[in-house]
Formats: C-alpha cells, sequence, structure tokens
C-alpha cells in the first residue's frame, strides 16, 4: 500500500549550475543597470527592455534556484500558469476599464 | 468480500471519545474536530448576522424613521453583510462539512496538512474577533466598502477589513490544503473519475479560495493605507481612481460567490441520488461543470461594476462573458432533474425535503442572475432591491439551506445520533415559507424601483416591505426550530446506525461516530458510488426503514 | 480486504505529518501558497502599471530620487542570497550539514544587510520631507541629485503633483511589503537553521529547508521586477 514517506526525494542539480546561474543573474543585473543610463527616447522602449531582462533573471530563478525545470505539470499549471492569466485577465480588463473611459467634456 | 462495517462493540473509540477536554479539543488535528469548532463558530456568528438582519428588516416595516438613526440602520446592514459573508458563508460548507467529510470521502486518515488546518481555524477566529472590535464605533460603509467614503468615514473601518484580510489567510490555508489533499491522499484505487461530487466540488472551490483571496487582501490593505497614510490610490482628489477599488474588490467577490455555492451544489450531488434511488445523471458533466464555474467565475467581475462608471467596451465584455457562467450551473440543474426521473423517491427525509426545496429556490436565483448579466435590464435594476433578492436567493436560498441538508444527511455520521424527523419537518417548512416571504416580493419591489441600503422608502413600497419583514420573523423562527433540534439532538438523539441510508459512498463505511483515524480496515470501493438502484441488487435499491 | 498489522495500525494510529501528504504533497503545498503571494504582489503591479501610464511624465520626474546605487547594492545583496540559500539546499541534499548551515547564516545576514540599505533609503526619503501619501519634494537635478518642491514644469510637460505623490505611495507600500516580506523570510530561514543546527534534516529529509528556500527564491523574484520598474526606468 503506498503510503506518502518522509523522504525528501528531490532531483539534485550538480552545484556547479547553482554557482552559474548565480554569475549569469550578476552579470545579467550589471547589463539592466548599464542599459538604463542609455535613453532609448520613448519610454516604452527602456521599460520593455527593462522587463524582458526582468523576465530573463526570473526565468532562470524558477527553472534553476526553484527546480522549476524539473517539476511535474501540476506545479507548473498552479504555480505559474493559473496566477499568471489571473494577473492578465485582471489587469487587462482593468486598462480596458481605465483607457477606454469616455469622460464628458 | 466483506465490507468494513464497524461492529457495536469495536475496539476503537469513536473519535468523540478521545481528547475529550477542553485543551483537547483546543489543540486537536483531527479534521472532524476542526470541523465541529469551525461549525459552532460560524453558527454563532449566523446568529449575530441574523439578528442585524432582523433588525434592518424592522426599521424597513414602514416608511420613514421607526425605531433606528439612518446611521445606525447604515450601521446594520454593514454589520449584516460583513458578519454573513466574512465570518459566516465564505468558511460555511468547506471549513464545517467539508472539513469533516473529505478525508472520509477518500478514505484518507487525515488532510494533506493537519496542524496547518488547525492553524487555519485559530487565524479564522483571530480574524473575526478583529473584525468585531469593528462594534465598538461600527463602520457603516456597506459590506463592500466602496472608496471613497470608506476612506473618510468614522467608525472602525480599519479593524473590520483587517480583520477580513486576516480571515483571508485561513480561506487560503484551507484552499491549499484540500487541493494537495484531494490530489495526494486519496485511497489507492480511488480514481478521480470515481471521485463523490462533493470532492470535486471542494476541489474546485479550494482553487477559487486560493487565487482569488489575495487579491481582495491587498485590495482592503490599500483601503487601510488610504485611511491611515492617505497615500490617494483610490482617491479622486489626489489623481486615485476609486473605480479601482471596485475592480479589485469584485475580482475577488464575484468568485467568492461559488465558493459559497459550489460546495452548496456537491451536497445536493450527494443526496440526490440516495433519497431517488437512481445513479446521479450525467457524473462526468457535474464533476467538469464544478471546473468550469471555478474557471469562468473569473471572467465575470466587472458585471457588479456596470454603473460605477467602467467604460463601454468593459461593460460589453463583461455581461457577454457573465451569460457563460451560467450555463455550467445549468448543466447541473438538468442532470438533477433527470436524477429524479423515474427514481424511488423518499421525499418525506429531511435532506430531501431541503433539496427539493433548494433546486426550486436556486432556479429562481440563477433565473434572475440573468436579468443582471443583461447589460440593458442591469442598468435598471442595480442597486434596487432585486439585486437584494437575487443574491439572498443564491446565499440564503441555495448555499444555507444546503448547508443544512447536509447537517441533517450527515448529523448520524458526526454525531453518532439521529435528530427529531416532526420537529425537523416543521422547523423546515417555518423556514421556507418564511424565507420566500421574505425575499420573493423584494423582487417585485426591485422591479418598482425601489433601491437597497435606503433607510426610508416612498409610501407605496410599504405593502411589500411589511410582508417582507413579517417573513423575515418566521424566517427567523425557522432557524431557531431547526438549529435547536440539531443541537439537542446532538447530544440527547436516538443512536444511529453506521450507514442509516444504505449509502454508497466510503464515509458510510466506517462507525457514526468514526474512530479518529476514520478507517479501521481499508474501505472497500464500490463499482460506483452512486450506483444506486441497480436491478436485483438489493443493497442499493432501497434506503434502509430508518426514513 | 487488507487488515493492517499491528505495526502499520500503530503508525497510524499517530500519523507523523509528513507522512500524510509526503515530500510531493509539502512541496506542491508550497507552490500553491507561493501562487497567492504572485497574486498578492500582481494587483499592486497592475495598479503601478495603470499609474505609470496615467502619469509618465510625473513618474519619470519621481524616480530620479530614487538611489539607484542602493538599489542595485540591494540587487546584487538579494541575488546573492538566492544564490547562498540554493547552495544551503544543496548541500544538505548531499549530507554535508555544516556547510548547509554556514550558508544559512549567509542567507539571513545578506537579507539584514538588505534592510540596513532600506532603513538608510527610506530615511534619506523622510529627511527630504518625502512620505507616503505626502511626498513634498523631489530631485529636480538628476546629475547633482538636489532636492526641491515639485516643479510645475518638466522637461517641456506640465507636472501633476498628484502624479509625484502617487509614485511615492507606491513606493512605500511596494518596498514596505516587500520588506516585510524579506522579515518573513528571516524569520522562516532562522527557524531552519535552528532546526539544521539541532540536527533535524538530513540528505534523506530536507523538506522544510526546501520550502523555506522556494519562499526565499519568491522574495528575490518580487525584487527582480521592483528593482527595474522603480530604479531604472527613464
Amino acid at each position: 500500500m503506498h503510503i506518502p514517506t518522509q523522504e525528501s526525494r528531490g532531483h539534485i542539480s550538480p552545484t556547479k549550475t547553482y554557482i552559474y546561474v548565480g554569475i549569469a543573474l550578476l552579470v545579467l543585473t550589471v547589463i539592466t543597470v548599464a542599459v538604463s543610463y542609455i535613453d532609448f527616447g520613448q519610454m516604452a522602449i527602456n521599460v520593455t527592455i527593462a522587463l524582458i531582462i526582468a523576465t530573463i533573471k526570473a526565468t532562470l530563478v524558477l527553472l534553476y534556484f526553484m527546480h522549476l525545470k524539473y517539476e511535474n505539470k501540476l506545479i507548473w499549471s498552479f504555480g505559474i500558469f493559473y496566477p499568471l492569466v489571473l494577473f492578465i485577465i485582471m489587469i487587462g480588463m482593468i486598462v480596458i476599464d481605465v483607457f477606454f473611459r469616455v469622460v464628458p467634456k | 468480500m466483506a465490507h468494513a462495517v464497524a461492529h457495536e462493540h469495536n475496539h476503537n473509540k469513536s473519535y468523540l471519545e478521545v481528547g475529550r477536554s477542553i485543551w483537547g479539543w483546543l489543540t486537536t488535528t483531527d479534521h472532524k474536530k476542526i470541523g465541529i469548532m469551525y461549525l459552532f463558530t460560524i453558527m454563532i456568528y449566523f446568529a449575530v448576522g441574523g439578528i442585524s438582519a432582523l433588525l434592518v428588516r424592522l426599521e424597513l416595516i414602514a416608511p420613514g424613521k421607526t425605531f433606528f438613526s439612518p446611521d445606525t440602520y447604515n450601521v446594520l446592514f454593514t454589520l449584516h453583510g460583513a458578519i454573513m459573508t466574512f465570518l459566516f458563508i465564505v468558511p460555511g460548507i468547506p471549513a464545517t462539512l467539508g472539513n469533516f467529510l473529505l478525508p472520509l470521502m477518500i478514505g484518507a486518515k487525515d488532510v494533506a496538512f493537519p496542524r496547518i488546518n488547525l492553524a487555519s481555524y485559530y487565524v479564522y477566529l483571530i480574524g473575526s474577533l478583529i473584525a468585531l472590535v469593528t462594534l465598538l464605533s461600527p463602520a457603516d460603509t456597506g459590506w463592500t466598502f466602496y472608496a471613497p467614503y470608506s476612506m473618510k468615514t468614522n467608525g472602525l473601518v480599519i479593524w473590520l477589513t483587517f480583520g477580513a484580510f486576516i480571515m483571508g489567510f485561513a480561506s487560503i490555508m484551507t484552499g491549499f490544503n484540500f487541493i494537495v489533499t484531494v490530489h495526494r491522499m486519496r485511497a489507492p484505487g480511488l480514481g478521480w473519475s470515481n471521485l463523490p461530487l462533493f470532492v470535486w466540488a471542494l476541489y474546485a472551490t479550494a482553487i477559487i479560495q486560493l487565487l482569488a483571496t489575495p487579491v481582495v487582501g491587498m485590495n482592503l490593505l490599500l483601503l487601510i493605507f488610504e485611511r491611515v497614510l492617505d497615500i490617494g490610490i483610490f482617491n479622486p482628489a489626489k489623481g486615485g481612481d476609486p473605480i479601482l477599488f471596485e475592480q479589485f474588490f469584485w475580482f475577488y467577490s464575484h468568485p467568492v460567490v461559488y465558493i459559497m455555492i459550489l460546495p452548496a451544489f456537491g451536497v445536493v450531488s450527494e443526496i440526490l441520488p440516495v433519497f431517488s434511488r437512481r445513479p446521479i445523471f450525467g457524473y462526468k458533466a457535474i464533476a467538469y461543470s464544478s471546473l468550469a464555474i471555478a474557471l469562468v467565475s473569473f471572467l465575470v467581475w466587472g458585471h457588479h461594476l456596470f454603473v460605477s462608471g467602467m467604460s463601454d467596451w468593459a461593460r460589453y465584455i463583461f455581461s457577454f462573458l457573465t451569460f457563460f457562467v451560467a450555463v455550467p450551473t445549468a448543466i447541473k440543474i438538468f442532470n438533477w432533474l433527470a436524477t429524479l426521473w423515474r427514481g424511488s423517491l423518499e421525499i418525506t427525509a429531511t435532506p430531501m425535503y431541503y433539496v427539493l426545496g433548494f433546486l426550486f429556490m436556486f432556479t429562481i436565483a440563477g433565473l434572475t442572475g440573468l436579468h443582471l448579466a443583461v447589460l440593458s435590464t442591469d442598468v435598471y435594476l442595480h442597486d434596487t432591491y432585486f439585486v437584494v433578492a437575487h443574491f439572498h436567493y443564491t446565499m440564503q436560498g441555495g448555499t444555507v439551506f444546503a448547508l443544512i441538508a447536509g447537517l441533517h444527511y450527515w448529523f448520524p455520521k458526526i454525531t453518532g445520533r439521529m435528530y427529531n424527523k416532526k420537529v425537523a419537518f416543521w422547523g423546515w417548512l417555518v423556514l421556507f415559507v418564511g424565507f420566500n416571504a421574505t425575499f420573493l416580493p423584494q423582487f417585485l419591489l426591485g422591479l418598482e424601483g425601489m433601491p437597497r441600503r435606503y433607510f426610508d422608502y416612498l409610501p407605496h413600497f410599504q405593502t411589500w416591505h411589511l410582508v417582507s419583514t413579517i417573513g423575515s420573523w418566521f424566517n427567523g423562527l425557522g432557524y431557531i426550530i431547526v438549529l435547536t433540534n440539531l443541537l439537542v439532538s446532538a447530544f440527547t438523539g436516538e443512536k444511529a446506525e453506521a450507514n442509516p441510508y444504505n449509502a454508497l459512498s466510503l464515509e458510510w463505511q466506517t462507525s457514526s461516530p468514526p474512530p479518529e483515524t476514520n478507517f479501521i480496515t481499508t474501505p472497500q470501493f464500490p463499482e460506483s458510488i452512486y450506483d444506486y438502484g441497480t436491478e436485483g441488487k438489493e443493497e442499493t435499491t432501497k434506503t434502509k426503514k430508518a426514513i | 480486504m487488507s487488515v493492517l498489522s499491528v505495526k502499520e495500525f500503530e503508525k497510524i494510529k499517530h500519523p507523523v505529518h509528513e507522512e500524510l501528504a509526503g515530500y510531493e504533497g509539502a512541496k506542491f503545498g508550497m507552490w500553491l501558497f507561493l501562487a497567492t503571494e504572485l497574486l498578492l504582489f500582481g494587483v499592486l503591479f497592475a495598479a503601478f502599471a495603470i499609474f505609470h501610464a496615467k502619469y509618465p511624465v510625473e513618474f519619470k520626474l519621481a524616480h530620479m530620487s530614487l538611489d539607484r546605487v542602493m538599489g542595485s547594492i540591494n540587487t546584487v545583496i538579494l541575488i546573492t542570497s538566492s544564490l547562498t540559500v540554493a547552495l544551503a539546499i544543496d548541500a544538505i541534499q548531499r549530507g554535508k550539514r555544516n556547510r548547509s548551515i554556514w550558508f544559512l547564516i549567509a542567507t539571513i545576514l545578506l537579507a539584514s544587510g538588505f534592510l540596513v540599505v532600506k532603513y538608510f533609503e527610506y530615511t534619506a526619503k523622510f529627511e527630504h520631507n518625502i512620505f507616503p501619501g505626502n511626498a513634498q519634494q523631489v530631485v529636480i537635478d538628476h546629475h547633482t541629485h538636489q532636492y526641491g518642491p515639485v516643479p510645475s514644469q518638466w522637461e517641456g510637460k506640465q507636472v501633476d503633483k498628484n502624479g509625484v505623490n502617487l509614485f511615492f505611495s507606491f513606493y512605500f507600500v511596494m518596498t514596505g511589503i516587500h520588506g516585510l516580506h524579506v522579515l518573513i523570510g528571516m524569520i522562516v530561514l532562522t527557524w531552519v537553521l535552528v532546526g539544521m543546527i539541532q540536527g533535524k534534516y538530513t540528505h534523506w529529509y530536507y523538506t522544510p529547508v526546501e520550502n523555506a528556500g522556494l519562499y526565499w527564491h519568491l522574495v528575490d523574484l518580487i525584487w527582480i521586477y521592483l528593482f527595474p520598474l522603480f530604479y531604472l526606468i527613464q
């Protein structure tokens, strides 16, 4: 009979992986700070670049530090997918509200 | 071959006979005891919320000032709404019947995280006490706390909202506890397609609890910061947007109504086949419709903002999406009706007439929801008594009646005794007539334009208000009779057997009441737990004489 | 029908909590909780985005008042602390308890460093009369970092004082709530450290260590987005 046991049975990454990811994160931090000094004209471009770099960093933290790369579908769904979808719906509809109101003059 | 039937003189004491001291109860990690602690607590709050409702209706018995000042009236409906929503109905069925039954129904010895389960009760309790500090100088904002009024009004708004914030954590804890329990603790061989529909319902509810609650938590926190620090996010005078408060508020508060009703649907799905002696019609449809409701419930919150000043495009989209949320519920109703069709109905069984009443009342609830989904009619009906009637039909006619049905149905399992059936019937009759007399006229009041949360009204509204107030007295009396019956019978009722209704789900295979670890021997799974009324199988065609 | 042996029965009479959900269940539960944190902060990020779009000039002006150097230091601190906690878990997975203890201590020290920097940042704001809900000044020259009253015009565009105020409200609320999570994380990590010292965790049981690590990584994740949005948007 299967009784869940006490044993922790996670995937064990090589120690070096963490060091490499840590270094990558620090390098990306340097890049994102350096890029912020460049004026691309439109703020939207700066924002986009900053968010892209942030997302790369976040992805590294999620996949390697948090082991998401080796986790099952349930954790991907509940931990990432559902919150992300709900966040998009929430901010999406609020944007459709706030920026499409017709204010009488 | 043998069933795992508990004998009269089994070696194991029931869960009620272990840890009998107060300390034993307060430190228990037994899901059954935790469920009972939740039950007693929410029922006390139900009484408090109910009294405030009676006082609200009392004021409205005649136009103009009858007993209370307008400010007191505002406080009364705020307390009624806030207490009923946050302290009673959100924990509601999941924290009580859900806690008690979920592990039993899946053949487990407890939930996944029993200590977190106990912690959730204390978090809820502390949150509720913090919230009730508001009684010292009560908030008058309505339970919806709309900015900017809630930012400025005197009264202990912060205590109430912070209490709600804390109670939200209890809801989240129950949410992830149940999700992990259903995924990880089903007894070997029990697949998803053989799970009781109550379990499906609790699972879908837990998902909503988990994902929706954080949003209102942060929203209430921001409101507190507005009051304390004047941050300006919802304050039009400081460049903020009060509608933003409503957006975040309803992002949770729409899904929360499905937290309230999905478990109720689950209770109905359990009771109906037993007392129709027919398999549930469309098991998969009902199971998946619970998940569908959970999903769609997150897409429709804007229908509470149709007249707030939200943009037209948002209003069209939300109205369109709101139509879809009715579909999975309608599927359930049709499946339940099909279950009843050609069944051997035991309509004198207490759980059964509660459930039949539920079908009637929830159909009214659902259909009147459609009036409100249609943007053009909602503009007219918003903030009228039509809305008040609609949501009382869903919450009281739906959730509360289902909770009471479930308390009666599982009463022998929980207490090991039977309630007094005659008193139960008369209590139900008073309650059913009283509830409908209170709220049916309110649809008419709403259609005629009577606004909600109004202390005063034009004289031509008085007839229906009078009927509604008198109805509220019977509504209240009904609860007194019903709940007193249950309370007294818990201590003095006739001893019940393990499976008085000849039901097939796993909780009936252990003793009434169950032992602390739920099952002494591994429970046997029937091929289908809804396999009632099968020709040639004596044990599935009849409920026992006990009915 | 299987009757449980006496030994099995004794085991379930006093269920050990890990045996209920198991390692996978506990981890799944932790991820479910992390999902709630994502949505909790999601509200703040959504609101921030809305007001950023509504007051682009004011937000751009106000963000100059934030010290990019301090923000960068804090980012480096948190990233390093994420690395150290990951190495702490890696160590105990390999049975290296002492190494794990040192890495946990390092993580906690780095976390306190973060809060110290935050303390200096906040006091600098208060000194210049910038409070949540009441921002009286901004940095008007990003070369000299001089503070002055909120101008009515900047870079050729009108400035709405409300927009500046809202930026700082978001700054204090979002970094404040994030800081609270740093504090909570420190408490959780300290609790794990104590357990580690007591010998509770081994190479075959380290579930709470890993789950505490997951929480800490979340704190880092949130800062990864907070940092550019507040400190770097030009």
